[in-house]
């Protein structure tokens, strides 16, 4: 009897002692978050106005916005992701369809991993040696070429992934009925991963968005409001990294009103994600 | 299209004709199937008769699933798979790398063991193999989705949600719309892999029956563990047992009077 209560005690005490280091474990992550988002919607906050989204950025001592970054990362994710999603998802399809029939897909399956751990700034040197120097200045083309190189590893593995977790049934069942194997990924397996596929997609927008390095090498910046890709380009990462460290609190009022924006925006992306994700599974 | 139904009515014998009096729609001669090294089917000589139902039975891994997916050339998916010999379907060997194989799927469907709906409406998982094969005007193609769902006994359940998705049926109704699907096409043969070993019996039966009313019109070929299902829908039986083809013969003789020791055992399930 007594050896019985002892070892429940024991068991009690180890569940109480692991329970509690798994609480402070989390709390200790929780209060970094809350710290952060703290930080940036209070300062954030203070700042924010319709002239954000009405005036390019000013030079120093002038009243100004974000307008032209807004919409230089606007246009530069979208460039990046119509470069990067068609080739990440046709090279997903092939590493999932063939089907490890070859050692070639395991070795760009390892390459693609390599590719998606590199560190952004190396991405950001080379394409500042293969399209910025060739061409003699910083460009928005440069920029979005950087941001696609981002985004492919992460659309790749995702595409693989997800296509991997459909149902060889499926597929056969597809087969079956006299479909080409073009049909059978189009019309079946695409829907049966759609979910997954597009999270992937909105994963790697989330983190193109908030990349800095690449475009410090790449699209640079651009103090006015332009819409030419081939000249250096505003975006909200580049000009956030030179407003916060000027010595200006008019300039470090709307790096701080930027990084709220772009905090939302990755948080409103995420929800997106888990809706869609909720969708794809009902 | 050489098919002829008429000779083969003439040649019907009323109740226990042996089988292999009926027109062969499929003929199997001398077939050996490899996976890699290892040879899975050896020497299958068979014929699947006309507008009949042939269960395959056996113990797990004699090769009956192997078969049916040599008659679909299913097996062309995956390298180190390699069939030798003869099936002969209209005095064409589908084994032949010669053979279309999308022309052979079209005309020899299949219904797996787990249904596969595939992720879109009711209405389109009909329509998915018709439109791979037709181009149907869209009165033609709704009278061929009623046509389909209709033969397999699930027109009445679906015909007011065949926009909804084909995921949210019930499992049996799953299994009835792959059956539906595969007829839309109009293929000549059907096979079915175990495709009640995931239902309950309530849709198990619903399926027999199904199999029984299909076969006025298609060639089916069944693969099955349990063989009661064998008895009550084959016409004719055949037993497997290591990759061989230990027997074959009408439903009623296999069960009652087989000629073969290991299928005897096998039938009162002394093994497999």
């Amino acid at each position: 009897m007594s050896v019985i209560s002892a070892r429940m005690l024991r068991r009690q005490a180890v569940n109480a002692l692991a329970l509690g280091f798994a609480s402070l474990a989390t709390l200790t992550g929780l209060i970094a978050l809350v710290w952060i988002l703290g930080t940036i919607v209070v300062y954030g906050a203070a700042a924010l106005g319709p002239h954000l989204f009405t005036r390019a950025t000013p030079p120093p001592g002038v009243e100004g916005g974000l307008l032209n970054a807004l919409l230089g990362s606007l246009m530069m994710t979208a460039l990046a992701v119509l470069l990067g999603a068609p080739i990440g998802i046709l090279a997903g399809t092939h590493l999932a369809e063939s089907g490890g029939r070859r050692r070639g897909v395991e070795i760009v399956r390892f390459v693609n991993d390599i590719l998606l751990s590199a560190p952004s700034i190396v991405i950001g040197l080379f394409v500042y040696e293969i399209v910025v120097r060739p061409s003699g200045h910083f460009s928005g083309v440069a920029g979005a070429i950087a941001m696609a190189m981002v985004l492919l590893p992460v659309v790749v593995r995702t595409t693989d992934e997800t296509l991997r977790l459909v149902p060889v049934s499926l597929r056969e069942a597809a087969l079956a009925l006299g479909a080409p194997t073009w049909r059978m990924v189009l019309f079946v397996l695409y829907p049966a991963a759609r979910a997954g596929m597009l999270t992937g997609l909105l994963l790697g927008i989330a983190r193109i968005s908030g990349e800095t390095a690449p475009l410090l090498f790449t699209a640079l910046n651009n103090q006015y409001l332009s819409f030419d890709i081939s000249r250096p380009m505003a975006n909200m990462p580049v000009v956030i990294f030179q407003f916060a460290l000027s010595p200006y609190p008019a300039w470090q009022a709307i790096a701080w009103a930027g990084a709220l924006l772009m905090t939302l925006f990755v948080l409103l992306l995420s929800l997106g994600t888990r809706a869609m994700l909720r969708a794809g599974k009902a | 299209m050489t098919r002829s139904p008429m000779d083969a009515n003439a040649l019907r014998m009323p109740d226990l004709a042996p089988a292999d009096v009926v027109a062969p729609r499929i003929m199997i001669e001398n077939l050996h199937f490899y996976y890699g090294a290892l040879e899975a089917l050896k020497n299958i000589t068979l014929a699947l008769p006309d507008r009949q139902a042939t269960g395959m039975i056996g113990p797990s891994g004699c090769g009956k699933s192997t078969l049916l997916r040599v008659l679909n050339r299913m097996y062309d998916l995956y390298p180190g798979q390699r069939a030798t010999g003869r099936v002969m379907l209209d005095g064409e060997n589908i084994i032949s790398p010669d053979a279309d194989v999308n022309i052979l799927r079209r005309r020899i469907g299949m219904v797996f063991q787990k249904p596969t709906p595939f992720p879109m409406s009711i209405y389109d998982n009909v329509a998915f193999g018709v439109r791979l094969h037709e181009r149907l005007p869209r009165a033609e193609m709704d009278e061929r989705v009623e046509w389909s769902l209709s033969r397999a006994a699930l027109w009445d359940e679906v015909k007011d949600r065949l926009r909804a998705s084909a995921t949210g049926l019930s499992g049996g109704q799953q299994q009835r719309l792959c059956i539906a699907r595969s007829i839309a096409v109009r293929p000549e043969v059907i096979l079915l892999d175990e495709p009640t070993s995931a239902l309950d019996p309530i849709s198990t039966l619903k399926i027999e029956e199904l199999i029984d009313e299909l076969k006025t019109d298609f060639t089916i070929v069944i693969v099955t563990h349990n063989m009661q299902q064998a008895a009550r829908c084959a016409d004719q039986v055949a037993f497997f047992y290591l990759g061989e083809l230990v027997e074959v013969g009408p439903a009623a003789q296999i069960f009652t009077a087989p000629r073969q020791r290991r299928t005897q055992e096998y039938i009162t399930g002394r093994f497999g």
